[in-house]
């Protein structure tokens, strides 16, 4: 049995403070948070840290291979070292918390969400990505019900069931990986031709026995790739029964019986607070510049949220680094 | 074996260090028909051993009847853990995995009698003149469930009313397929609400004082 238990000993954190005007002040707290919050800290800049949880996605990765210094650690061994990092400091933290406003007042910013709102010269933005949803009739429904969006969360509870995983990249593969201990069978279901997945984690799932074809595009094994497919609908009354799949290419429409359905189509940014007040692209991402500004001075962003092509951990904790120091020269020269 | 190795001991060690008032561990458990009853209790052994401050009393689930009823146990492995009175808290199935540092956190919290919940939300649950009974679903392998279970354990401190129960969904299918758990972590209060995912205290709060 895993027992994980990693706890930071001599916590510096403290509650935060309405009336303090702080330096900085950290939305979110993944790899780009956190790593940004050590910056900040290190350079002694009075550091508010607001987030809705701690490790962001990292969390729901249940095995990382390709973050330096470590050949394998597990997603919540990797964020507790992270947050052990930061809590060495004395920073100001609010966790369990989402920002829902951010406004500009008299030069500073202002970030509230009801009653709560604090107030900060800078602010950097690290707010990563969430699961993307489908958008097809039963998706909402039967939430909770069979439809799921967190595969190292929910697998277990899908033993002995046929189960289907919507998606073709790296996430995809993941949950099908996660999966393949507990259900009898896995549909993974791609609106493309191919897989886009790391070869890597293809690999893995044949190595598990899950040997599918994924390159032909036929069956063998426990996962059955389905290429060229979208899903229409996922039905059932009380609990997921079935999916309807359309064929792109040939437009026929046929229904897979399933007891399951992972979405995994992909992620979309947490930005829908600055929509209005700062430059997103059109996949709604923070634009940046390569010195993590964006389109308002003192506002700063980095990781998954922003427009940078690749969205890694290491990465992410490369740009949380470069936001946090371009907020501190940017400290530096309004002073 | 050793359910837990020697690094995880010794974190546990110096995290419990400080504890204020005794702790005691009740397990119930059985011979037979129960394959997960004997990690509990090595579990509880274990972290036991790590002060002198934690006892466990074990108890079995049929023969010891009178217990059984006492501490209101309907199914094992269970675990009352019980500090300087009992509060109400309870875990059912082996709270191993992210579920662990819950079980850690429940040792602290009885030990202290102190829920560290904020003022407004104290008032509430304190005004509260009715058994609230919250179940929560998790698997040990959801990073969310445990923050899920120790804000329940908090409610549980502050009014003996309120009971908190972990219970290991993939070790109960019958409740698992009672309540429909198909995601985690799935909260059932007083059979009449139910929600999924961990929310923050004032959510919580207001999804108990609906039941
Ligand atoms: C299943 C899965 C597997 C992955 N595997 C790997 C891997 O093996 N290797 C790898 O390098 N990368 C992997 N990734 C990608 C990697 O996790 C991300 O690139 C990385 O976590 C991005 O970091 P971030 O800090 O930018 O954002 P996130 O990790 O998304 O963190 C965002 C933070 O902001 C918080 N937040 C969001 N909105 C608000 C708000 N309004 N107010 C306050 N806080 C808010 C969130 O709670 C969270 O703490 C994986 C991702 C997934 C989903």
């Amino acid at each position: 049995m895993d027992i994980i238990f990693d706890v930071p000993q001599g916590l510096k954190v403290n509650p935060p403070s309405a009336d303090n005007l702080y330096d900085v002040a950290i939305i979110g707290s993944g790899p780009a948070g956190m790593t940004a919050t050590v910056y900040c800290s290190r350079k002694k800049l009075d550091t508010l840290l607001i987030t809705k949880d701690i490790g962001g996605q990292v969390l729901l990765t249940s095995g990382i291979e390709n973050y330096m210094g470590y050949q394998y650690v597990t997603g919540k061994e990797l964020s507790d070292k992270f947050f052990g990092q930061i809590a060495q400091f004395p920073i100001a933290l609010l966790s369990d918390i989402s920002v829902c406003k951010l406004k500009l007042s008299k030069g500073n910013f202002s970030l509230s969400c009801g009653e709560k709102k604090f107030s900060a010269k800078s602010v950097i933005i690290t707010t990563g990505k969430r699961s993307k949803e489908l958008g097809v009739p039963g998706e909402k429904e039967l939430l909770g019900r069979g439809v799921a969006y967190c595969a190292t969360c929910d697998a277990p509870l899908f033993k002995d069931r046929i189960v289907a995983v919507i998606g073709g990249g790296n996430s995809a593969l993941t949950a099908a990986i996660d999966l393949l201990s507990y259900s009898t069978k896995i549909y993974l279901i791609n609106v493309a031709d191919t897989i886009q997945g790391d070869p890597v984690l293809i690999e893995k799932i044949s190595a598990a026995g899950g040997s599918a074809d994924f390159y032909g595009g036929k069956k063998s094994g426990k996962v059955e790739i389905i290429f060229d497919s979208e899903i229409t609908e996922i039905k059932g009354e009380k609990t997921v029964e079935a999916i309807s799949l359309k064929n792109i290419k040939t437009q026929q429409i046929r229904q897979i019986s399933v007891g399951g359905v992972f979405i995994e189509v992909g992620l979309t940014p947490n930005s829908e607070f600055v929509k209005g007040i700062l430059h997103l692209n059109a996949s709604g991402e923070i634009i940046i510049d390569c010195n993590s500004r964006t389109s308002v001075p003192g506002v700063f962003a980095a990781g998954d949220v922003t427009s940078v092509q690749d969205k890694q951990i290491i990465i992410a904790a490369g740009e949380g680094a470069k936001a946090a120091l371009s907020a501190y020269r940017y400290l530096l020269e309004k002073k | 074996m050793s359910v837990l190795d020697d690094k995880v001991k010794s974190s546990v060690k110096k995290d419990l260090s400080n504890l204020k008032n005794n702790v005691k561990l009740i397990l119930f458990s059985q011979e037979i028909e129960c394959p997960s009853c004997k990690d509990a209790s090595s579990l509880a052994e274990e972290v036991a051993a790590l002060t002198d401050k934690i006892s466990v009393e074990k108890y079995d689930f049929v023969l010891n009847k009178a217990q059984t009823e006492h501490y209101k146990i309907d199914k094992i492995p269970a675990i009352a853990v019980v500090g300087v009175k009992d509060f109400g808290i309870r875990f059912y199935g082996v709270p191993g995995g992210f579920e662990f540092s819950s079980f850690i956190d429940a040792i602290k919290l009885v030990s202290s009698g102190d829920s560290g919940l904020a003022q407004k939300t104290k008032e509430e649950l304190s005004k509260i003149t009715k058994s609230v009974l919250i179940k929560i679903f998790v698997t040990l392998t959801c990073p969310y469930c445990s923050s899920a279970v120790k804000l329940a354990n908090r409610f549980a401190i502050e009014n003996d009313l309120v009971l908190s129960e972990m219970v290991v969904a993939t070790e109960f299918p019958h409740l698992t397929h009672k309540y429909n758990v198909f995601s985690v972590p799935k909260v059932v209060i007083n059979e009449t609400v139910e929600f999924e995912g961990a929310l923050p205290e004032e959510k919580f709060l207001e999804q108990i004082l609906k039941a």
